[in-house]
């Protein structure tokens, strides 16, 4: 079973990196619009530093949604997922290794190229691990929700507008725990409650999420 | 004697039942709605600190109790339907969500309404208004999902895997915004201590209650019967009622 698991997880990666300019299309998304704010809402340094992790979360939401359509779409255009619903591995295993693969592709590089658009912000270093921290913990379970709307809108058309419409109120308590991390550091509380609280969502999600996903995608394919 | 519990489960069954219950249900909302309101609006007294614009709550109160109410029911049938494969579950899930939606759109307008006099704003990012609105994007992705899917078995089956999704983040959504921000006072009604309002007033708001309770049940009902007739157009007792009908 983890054979399968390794070899679906392997294999997604290998096709990501023979198309590696998705992947680079996502975190070139997550600059730009955490560049745009800004220039939109003006550069004070002190305006700048409270928005900062709220900017940061928002359009690290707004990115892992738009990798979500690419979660199951190219296996089931070209017939694999039915041969994965037919496999003898339980379909919630495979979910759970593609959205793995999938943020490991979509959710890691945001993490990691999150620290530097902090500093943009001029984000203090003492909460630069805060941040990166509760990104790191709940990119994870954006891709894991994200994956439930992407299986149920999967061939749909218009699936991509209706796909937000599902999934980002489902976002917000990924929101507001995150970004309040930071902010509870920065006021001097510590963001430890919210961390935890982010890595229990993350058990929560994880255990819960591919099984719905599973389901959702029999209803899809059936 | 044996009773056929499932005799009802069937919409060519069901759907004359639905008529009669519409009706009866109907006739309670209109007599309840128009007592709640000449209670609330003539008869209780006006509030000492918030004036007349406390009044309302009658309807502010009972169309959010509504608005969660039926988004249980609705996950509930959306639930029963993927579990027991039964047409009519479907049918009832996507009947309710239209007026859980009315319902949560009153609930934030009204309180919109009484937040300017009493609050000095039209708006605040407080939790419950939060998770109101929240709850209201629920209910137009549940429609919007089931709009999309043109297959009427796929979507209900879709539509209920992201009820219960919902059903299960509602309590998550709630309490993350509650510890995140609030300015909403708690509740002034509840089961396990005594009411903190005037007895007329309390009443007001119950009867007000039970009409909007027997207004989405009419509401439902007509809404499931003309989706019963769209779904089942090409049986026998569907294509009778429609000749008999027009």
């Amino acid at each position: 079973m983890l054979a399968a698991l390794r070899c679906v997880i392997a294999r997604d990666l290998r096709l990501a990196a023979r198309r590696s300019s998705d992947v680079l299309t996502v975190v070139l998304f997550f600059v730009i619009v955490v560049s745009l704010f800004p220039l939109g809402i003006g550069p004070e340094p002190q305006l700048l530093r409270t928005v900062a992790p709220g900017v940061l979360w928002v359009a690290a939401l707004l990115a892992s949604m738009l990798a979500l359509g690419r979660v199951f779409a190219a296996d089931h255009a070209d017939g694999t997922l039915e041969q994965m619903m037919l496999g003898a591995t339980p379909l919630g295993l495979v979910v759970a290794a593609k959205v793995f693969a999938h943020w490991l592709i979509s959710g890691l590089p945001l993490v990691l190229i999150s620290p530097v658009l902090a500093l943009q912000f001029d984000v203090p270093r003492e909460l630069l691990g805060v941040v990166v921290l509760s990104l790191a913990l709940g990119t994870p379970v954006l891709s894991l929700i994200g994956a439930i709307g992407a299986a149920l809108t999967l061939g749909l058309r218009g699936a991509g507008a209706l796909l937000s419409l599902l999934v980002l109120p489902l976002y917000v308590p990924v929101l507001i725990i995150g970004a309040g991390a930071a902010e509870a550091a920065a006021s001097g509380l510590g963001g430890n409650a919210q961390l935890l609280l982010l890595g229990a969502l993350l058990i929560f999600v994880g255990a819960f999420a591919p099984w719905a996903a599973a389901v959702a995608l029999r209803i899809s394919v059936e | 004697m044996r009773i056929n519990w499932f005799k009802y489960s069937s919409p060519q069954t069901f759907f004359p039942l639905a008529g009669k219950l519409a009706l009866g249900f109907g006739t309670l909302a209109l007599f309840a709605c128009a007592v709640g309101l000449y209670l609330g609006f003539f008869v209780a007294p006006t509030d000492a600190q918030q004036g007349e614009s406390y009044r309302i709550i009658f309807i502010h109160v009972p169309a959010a109790w509504m608005s969660m109410f039926l988004y249980v029911v609705m996950a509930f049938w959306a639930g029963m339907g993927l579990a027991f494969n039964t047409r009519l579950s479907g049918m009832m899930a996507s009947a309710i969500a239209p007026t859980g939606a009315l319902f949560t759109f009153i609930a934030l307008w009204t309180g919109s309404f009484w937040g300017k006099p009493t609050w000095g704003t039209w708006w605040v990012w407080d939790a419950r208004l939060t998770s109101e609105l929240i709850l209201l994007f629920l209910y137009f992705g549940f429609m919007a999902l089931q709009a999309a899917i043109d297959d009427p078995r796929r979507a209900d089956k879709a539509g209920a895997v992201l009820a219960l999704v919902g059903v299960v983040n509602v309590p998550i959504i709630y309490f993350s915004v509650k510890w995140w921000n609030t300015l909403h006072q708690g509740a002034s009604v509840s089961l396990t201590k005594a009411p903190s309002m005037a007895a007329t007033m309390l009443a007001g708001m119950l009867i007000m209650t039970f009409g909007f309770w027997f207004y989405s049940i009419a509401a439902v009902l007509l809404r499931a019967r003309c989706i019963m007739l769209e779904r089942e157009r090409s049986s026998d007792w569907a294509a009778q009622y429609a000749r008999g009908a027009t």
